[in-house]
């Protein structure tokens, strides 16, 4: 084999020492890498991008920069630090000690565990691939790519486990992950949402706030995990999970802020003859996305959840902050509800409610983002303000999902709510709107007429720093 | 803790006597000798300690005598043949003790027509008393049924109508698949708690025939003579002594000269470890009956008779058993072709025939059975049958890094195509490929061919072939996902997937104890606190839910 393991795949887990895991990575990262040629970024495999590499865990080496073909880009296995002293911290095992290997009992369970959480990583990537033709930035398109290369490292983080405590099984979900494709009709991505287009930029800063918001929250349920590999694993993930974030939340940020320069300079609400998108189309976009990525989060009212709780496989969004037994042995907790007509509070024990809790977290978290987003507007002295819809609008997923509920949480009937549906989600003018807006940017320092350039560059580099370099001739 | 070792000289209840080439197995019950304290054994009522003599007893009739080709059951109590199973002592036993009970006494049964249609062995039953339940469910296991023609010894199974319980010994079954009685009159029969006498008994098949109640001894040694030129046991042949069973118990480990388990009871699992004989098979047959008892076949089968039976009931909480082998695959290729080459000798015959009924228990184990091949192990011909025996087998893919042990390797032999046959009537080959005879003519043609992992794997023969790296995790989370589930799902489910192909009257028999009476026996009409069985006894009327299920 021509691999140098601690070469080519930085690592923290002993891999030249583990022969096991690297028999599997022998089979799997060529086909990694044939995958990652066919449904990673279009055109751009030969580009030279300034990326991000993370090369060991600690301050010094998670983040080292410099110009990298993608293919080339060192994807490495990364465990947060152990803690020899921890112990399970929920469920049913509460007070036991971690377990460093999978417990038998759970086998099953882990792997569906990990295999859905594996397969959204790929999945991105294959969503977001034609982005870059249409990229408003060097800037951004270098962002995109560090997400994409990132996202392929969280997919081998997830295949690490498979790979290391699954065996056969282990290995045989590592090639499922890299046969389904996003979209397909006969070997789709595990999860609705990204099956999804990822169809412009707009789209894609959505999804980067809101769903991969989502996978922040799963991820930090899974760090909470009795099965210390995963957790650890999921640690580090989120470290990197927080640039993803930082580029949905700034991205909207910076099309906001765009849209307010314009409606000043012209005065008007309607900024797309001036090469903007209109305030109300944003709302729309984050209405559908911020809806869809609710239903991520799975039932209200779940067995499942509860049973992973209770198997000490996944916690609650940091669990050690909660004042309670983290068995939640006998308690309760209100979860809405739709009865009749109305919304109304039902009180359900919390073990079955888990989905819900984490939800709580997740939208507490966008409200966060949104105030700071109506900040910029405000700051333009434009009366306007963004809003989150109510979390039961547009679901596809839970007890919200047979009715209709407006933004604000009012049940209207079926066609009362298709009359008004263009107010509320991306009508197909907006849509083409947003496409038409999409022109390809590449001179280093320039920026697309619907976004604001950033505060600041990529690693104290200047904004005309030349991001991604050697671009295929277009 | 229960022990299934005696012999005629320890027996409390049971007396054999000889009369040239017929055997007396007398029943008479010592009342004031239960098993375990609680319930005296009145009227010839038998518990676990009753049925472990009669096995041992039918087990020594087989090998010490084969000058006896038939054996008369009968009572010492002259007013009472048998009141069947203690119903004080079932209502006081736990449900695992219940139903192990039955499997157990059932095996007995089936022994009893092992020892009939294989081994020349002739049973019939001399009833002179009430013979009710599992008294004449015993008489059923038994090929002729003379009764006496007193105007009050009766046959019946009054299980239904007193006990709101089913007859758990194969009655119902033998009633129709065996006697071929009517089933309207077998339906009469088992709702009419005090039986059927006389003429009437014969004409609906439940016995062959009355007799004035003197004549009964003298009428059944006849019928017992009669049968004798149809058997071919040599009179002139001299009996194997079945020695003492060494075996030594500790707080994990269970030690026979040639099987040692150790029991692993957080991971609720015990390590079957079989080694193969180091010496090559006796010369010829006066040479095997020099060794006796060490020989080989017979020696695994008694040791791994008692071992099923003493972790059946002494170690319910073990729940899955792995069987490993150690020694010279050849070996015991060699020990396989000496009893097929001497078939037609008795003792072979019944050696071969014992090692088929000590598999045939594991396959009504309510035990998930794991093989685990690896190597230095030694799974050729009779021991392949472990293998298949088993609900999922291991085989290692390769060696082990940085042992010089080869990789493991199997083998089929004569010993897997009819020697060994299971309840079903098909070999363990044929049940495994049911339906495909040209699967079982492939593996005729590998016949002597020491099969790797990845050729047994392609074959079919075993079901997961992890190598050196995997194997460790794979074999730990096998258990330990196995240790997690209900055991009694996984007793439904093993017993269910394990008897591919036809039924018999002893696949039927398991099925419905399993089924039926396992059910039965949960429901509160016989175990609630106003069950049939709970009350039994007490005067009080039992109360039924009367709702249908």
């Amino acid at each position: 084999m021509g691999l140098n393991y601690s070469e080519r795949i930085p690592n923290n887990v002993n891999l030249s020492g583990d022969r096991r895991l690297m028999r599997a990575l022998e089979i799997w990262q060529p086909h990694f890498l044939e995958w990652w040629k066919e449904m990673g970024p279009e055109g751009f495999q030969a580009a030279d991008v300034y990326l991000r590499t993370a090369t060991s865990v600690d301050a010094k080496g998670w983040a080292t920069f410099g110009y990298l073909k993608m293919p080339d880009y060192r994807w490495g296995i990364f465990l947060a630090e152990a803690n020899p002293d921890e112990r399970i911290a929920f469920g049913e095992h509460k007070g036991e000690p971690l377990w460093r290997e999978i417990p038998g009992e759970y086998r099953g369970v882990l792997r569906r565990l990990i295999v859905t959480q594996g397969d959204t990583e790929p999945a991105s990537v294959e969503q977001q691939r034609h982005l870059g033709a249409t990229c408003p930035s060097l800037y951004d398109l270098r962002n995109l790519f560090q997400v994409n290369v990132e996202e392929g490292r969280h997919l081998w983080a997830m295949v690490y486990l498979l790979h290391a405590y699954f065996g056969r099984d282990g290995r045989e979900e590592a090639e499922a992950l890299l046969g389904r494709r996003s979209g397909s009709g006969d070997n789709p991505r595990i999860l609705g949402a990204f099956n999804e287009r990822t169809p412009d930029w707009l789209s894609y800063f959505m999804f980067a706030h809101f769903t991969d918001r989502d996978g922040k929250y799963q991820l930090a349920s899974l760090a909470e995990s009795g099965f210390d590999p995963l957790a650890r694993t999921c640690r580090f993930m989120l470290t990197e999970e927080a640039h993803h974030l930082f580029v949905g939340e700034s991205g909207i940020g910076r099309v906001i802020e765009r849209t307010c320069q314009l409606m000043n300079a012209h005065d008007t609400d309607s900024v797309g003859l001036f090469g903007g998108i209109d305030l109300a189309i944003i709302q729309r976009y984050l209405n559908f996305h911020y809806s869809i990525s609710l239903d991520l989060f799975g039932s209200e009212l779940s067995t499942n959840a509860a049973n992973y709780f209770s198997a000490g496989l996944k916690g609650r969004y940091r669990e050690d902050d909660w004042r309670d037994d983290h068995q939640l042995i006998g308690a309760t907790r209100t979860v809405l509800k739709p009865e009749g007509s109305v919304i109304v509070e039902s009180t359900q024990p919390a073990l079955v409610a888990l989905n819900e809790t984490l939800r709580d977290s997740y939208v507490a978290d966008c409200e966060r983002a949104l105030a700071r987003w109506n900040k910029i507007i405000g700051a333009a002295n434009i009366d306007f303000a963004l809003k989150l819809p109510h979390r039961g609008f547009h679901r596809a997923i839970g007890q919200f999902s047979g009715v209709n509920v407006t933004p604000k949480g009012e049940i209207v009937s079926a066609q009362g709510w298709e009359s008004r549906r263009d107010q509320w989600l991306p009508t197909s003018a907006d849509k083409q709107l947003v496409a038409d807006l999409m022109r390809p940017v590449l001179k280093p320092g320039e920026f697309a007429s619907w976004i604001a350039p950033p505060v600041r560059g990529i690693n104290h580099q200047p904004l005309d720093f030349e991001y991604v370099a050697d671009l295929p001739q277009v | 803790m229960i022990d299934f070792r005696t012999e005629p000289s320890c027996y409390r209840h049971w007396r054999i006597t000889f009369t040239d080439s017929v055997a007396n197995l007398v029943l008479s019950v010592d009342e004031a000798a239960p098993l375990v304290p609680g319930y005296d054994l009145k009227l010839n009522s038998y518990d676990l300690g009753v049925d472990i003599e009669l096995n041992d007893a039918v087990q020594r009739l087989r090998f010490e005598h084969p000058e006896i080709k038939s054996v008369i059951i009968c009572s010492a109590n002259d007013r009472v043949f048998s009141a069947g199973a203690n119903i004080r002592m079932l209502a006081q036993a736990s449900h695992p003790f219940k139903v192990n009970f039955c499997k157990f006494t059932n095996e007995t049964r089936m022994a009893i027509e092992d020892a009939t249609a294989n081994s020349g062995q002739f049973y019939i039953t001399a009833i002179n008393g009430a013979c009710a339940g599992g008294g004449y469910e015993l008489a059923l296991a038994t090929s002729y049924i003379i009764m006496a023609d007193d105007g009050s010894t009766a046959v019946s199974l009054p299980e239904l109508p007193l006990l709101a319980v089913l007859p758990g010994t194969g009655g119902l079954t033998r009633l129709v698949d065996k006697r071929g009685v009517r089933r309207d009159h077998a339906d009469f029969l088992c709702t009419t708690e005090e039986g059927l006498r006389g003429q009437r008994a014969v004409e609906w098949r439940l016995i062959d025939e009355v007799v004035a109640k003197s004549r009964l001894r003298e009428l059944a040694l006849a019928r017992a003579l009669e049968f004798g030129p149809q058997s071919d046991r040599p009179a002139e042949a001299r009996g194997l002594k079945l020695d003492p069973l060494e075996r030594k118990i500790e707080e994990q480990k269970i030690s026979y000269s040639n099987l040692t388990i150790t029991l692993d009871r957080e991971k609720a699992c015990a390590f079957f470890d079989v080694t193969a004989p180091d010496t090559a098979p006796p010369a010829d047959i006066s040479a095997m009956r020099e060794s006796g008892c060490r020989f080989w076949p017979l020696a695994f089968a008694r040791s791994l008779e008692d071992a099923i039976l003493h972790l059946r009931f002494n170690e319910e909480s073990i729940r899955s058993w792995v069987f490993r082998t150690k020694g010279d695959p050849a070996v015991v290729s060699a020990y396989d072709t000496f009893m097929i080459a001497h078939g037609d000798d008795w003792l072979v015959r019944e050696i071969r025939l014992f090692v088929a009924r000590t598999l045939r228990r594991l396959d009504v184990t309510s035990r998930s059975l794991f093989a685990f091949i690896e190597p230095g192990s030694c799974f050729a011909g009779t021991l392949f049958e472990l293998i298949l025996a088993a609900d999922r087998s291991y085989m290692l893919r390769g060696s082990r890094e940085g042992d010089d042990t080869p990789a493991p390797r199997i083998a089929v032999n004569e010993m897997n195509f009819g020697a060994v046959p299971m309840y079903n009537r098909l070999t363990r080959l044929q049940t495994r490929f049911l339906g495909r005879p040209d699967r079982i003519e492939e593996l005729r043609s590998c016949l002597g061919t020491y099969l790797t992992a990845e050729v047994a794997d392609k074959l079919g023969l075993v079901t997961f072939t992890p190598d050196d790296l995997d194997w460790d995790d794979e074999t730990r989370l096998a258990l330990e996902e196995r240790a997690a589930f209900s055991s009694d799902a996984l007793t439904g489910m093993e017993a269910s997937l394990r008897f591919a192909g036809p039924e018999t009257m002893e696949t039927k028999i398991f099925a419905r104890l399993s089924a039926w009476q396992n059910w039965i026996f949960q429901r509160p009409n016989a175990i609630g606190e106003n069950g049939a069985l709970k009350l039994y006894g007490s005067g009080k009327r039992p109360e039924f839910d009367r709702r249908s299920v």
